[in-house]
């Protein structure tokens, strides 16, 4: 019985489509991702200044961003956004403006922790050698900003890839609505099928995410000196 | 909005928030323990034993939790093991924390100076007295941040738990959803349920943090 269930996923297309499916879950990771590590990046920066206002505002974002589990912040773009201001969004698109907003927020954060830890001598430093703060920022604090930046933000990626597996809760058809789907279909044929289904959308995400993981390590092992 | 819908159905919510509590609090209380215990295994370099818990950390921190639930709920029965939804989601959660204290418990040991262990055993002291009076309380000190930091992550990760069927704050609010089309009202309730829960965890979190910021040898420079 067993090995009639591990047959499901080399049957026909079902390969395939559970990594097409997979695929789709990535691409809102990699969209958002893309989106929030600018918008984070600009947020980050704002939160330096000393204009209190900017500070209080990015600050209450960041908090209820953060606190909130992100199934919640779908739920609230899914089904909120439609119901209080008629604005019906797909679930393709209310993944995308969560996970960017989250992203946002998350990089905003890695950035602020960033800058402030770079120490204050450099700056004054820079500004003593006669360089406009401008150049300040671009020669000195970005480029080391950056070493202790890169492995956070890849580590928030692999974030961001597990946390779409979520979107199937909204009605994206990604990975596991395939396997429910594949599985549904062979329910007589293969019986332990939901075994072997579940089990290859668990790995896949791992081999999605180990290499990832592996890379932020290596980096910061390496940077760390 | 309507108000006495959201107080007639408040009740609902309440026993919702404290499922959610229970299941947060043992599924905590159980990944602090495997991560401990996972944790130990590497800084010992047990045989064998660190190997098991390296793939078993990579395993837990490099898949979702939703994905982990599928698995135990609807693939496990396949094999003839068959869990309550409950028994599911404690065995998610600390499935999953195990891996993330796990490695905040290794960073806070593995910061510890080889010196102090060293010190500790020319004194006369046992192992395990040197690990529980010495080096024990400096790691958990600075692990802490990295611990308080995960509980939070594992209370908002019980968000998920709504597709294992247990009644849950999000399962309520989505039931509501359905049943009387009052989407405004079940999704406010919703998130000012969370805040309710969350808010004061993560307050006290960080107060817990800032007290116990105090072993600070040679690991953390105040600057």
């Amino acid at each position: 019985m067993q090995d009639m269930g591990v047959r499901v996923l080399f049957e026909g297309a079902n390969g395939v489509r559970l990594l097409k499916g997979l695929w789709t879950a990535l691409r809102i990771s990699l969209l958002s991702m893309a989106f929030s590590f600018v918008l984070g990046t600009l947020l980050g920066c704002a939160m330096t200044l000393k204009n209190p206002v900017v500070k209080a505002a990015a600050k209450i974002y960041l908090e209820f961003i953060r606190i909130m589990p992100q199934l919640v912040l779908l739920f609230l773009a899914y089904f909120g956004m439609t119901k209080a201001f008629g604005i019906q969004l797909s679930g393709y698109a209310s993944a995308l403006i969560v996970f960017t907003m989250w992203g946002t927020a998350e990089m905003g954060d890695l950035v602020r922790g960033v800058l402030i830890s770079i120490p204050k001598h450099q700056y004054l430093s820079g500004l003593a050698l006669g360089l406009s703060p401008w150049r300040v920022y671009l020669h000195i604090i970005f480029p080391q900003s950056a070493r202790r930046l890169i492995p956070l933000a890849i580590n928030l990626s692999t974030r961001m890839i597990k946390t779409t597996s979520l979107v199937v809760l909204i009605g994206v058809v990604e990975v596991l609505k395939v396997g429910q789907q594949i599985i549904e279909a062979n329910r007589y044929a293969a019986p332990s099928g939901a075994l072997w289904v579940y089990g290859a959308v668990f790995l896949l995400y791992f081999i999605a995410c180990y290499p990832i993981s592996s890379l932020a390590r290596l980096l910061e092992n390496k940077w760390k000196g | 909005m309507d108000f006495a819908f959201m107080a007639r159905y408040a009740p609902l919510y309440v026993d919702a928030a404290l499922l959610t509590l229970r299941i947060a609090a043992v599924g905590i209380a159980l990944s602090l323990l495997a991560g401990l215990v996972c944790g130990l295994t590497q800084y010992y370099r047990v045989p064998i034993g660190k190997n098991i818990a390296a793939a078993y950390i990579e395993l837990s921190r490099n898949t979702p939790l939703l994905v982990q639930l599928f698995f135990l709920y609807f693939g496990l029965p396949k094999a003839g093991i068959r869990l309550s939804s409950e028994v599911c989601a404690y065995i998610g959660l600390t499935f999953l924390g195990g891996g993330y204290m796990a490695e905040a418990f290794r960073s806070g040991l593995e910061s510890i100076e080889k010196i102090q262990v060293e010190s500790g055993l020319s004194l006369g002291l046992t192992r395990a007295q040197v690990m529980r009076c010495i080096v024990l309380p400096q790691a958990a000190a600075i692990s802490l941040p990295g611990i308080c930091a995960n509980m939070i992550f594992l209370i908002k990760e019980t968000s998920v738990f709504s597709v294992l069927a247990l009644a849950d704050l999000m399962y309520v609010a989505k039931d509501l959803i359905g049943l009387y089309y009052k989407t405004n009202e079940a999704l406010t309730m919703l998130v000012a349920f969370y805040l309710l829960i969350l808010l004061p965890v993560s307050t006290v979190l960080s107060l817990v943090e800032r007290k116990f910021r105090y072993a600070g040898y040679g690991s953390q420079s105040a600057v």
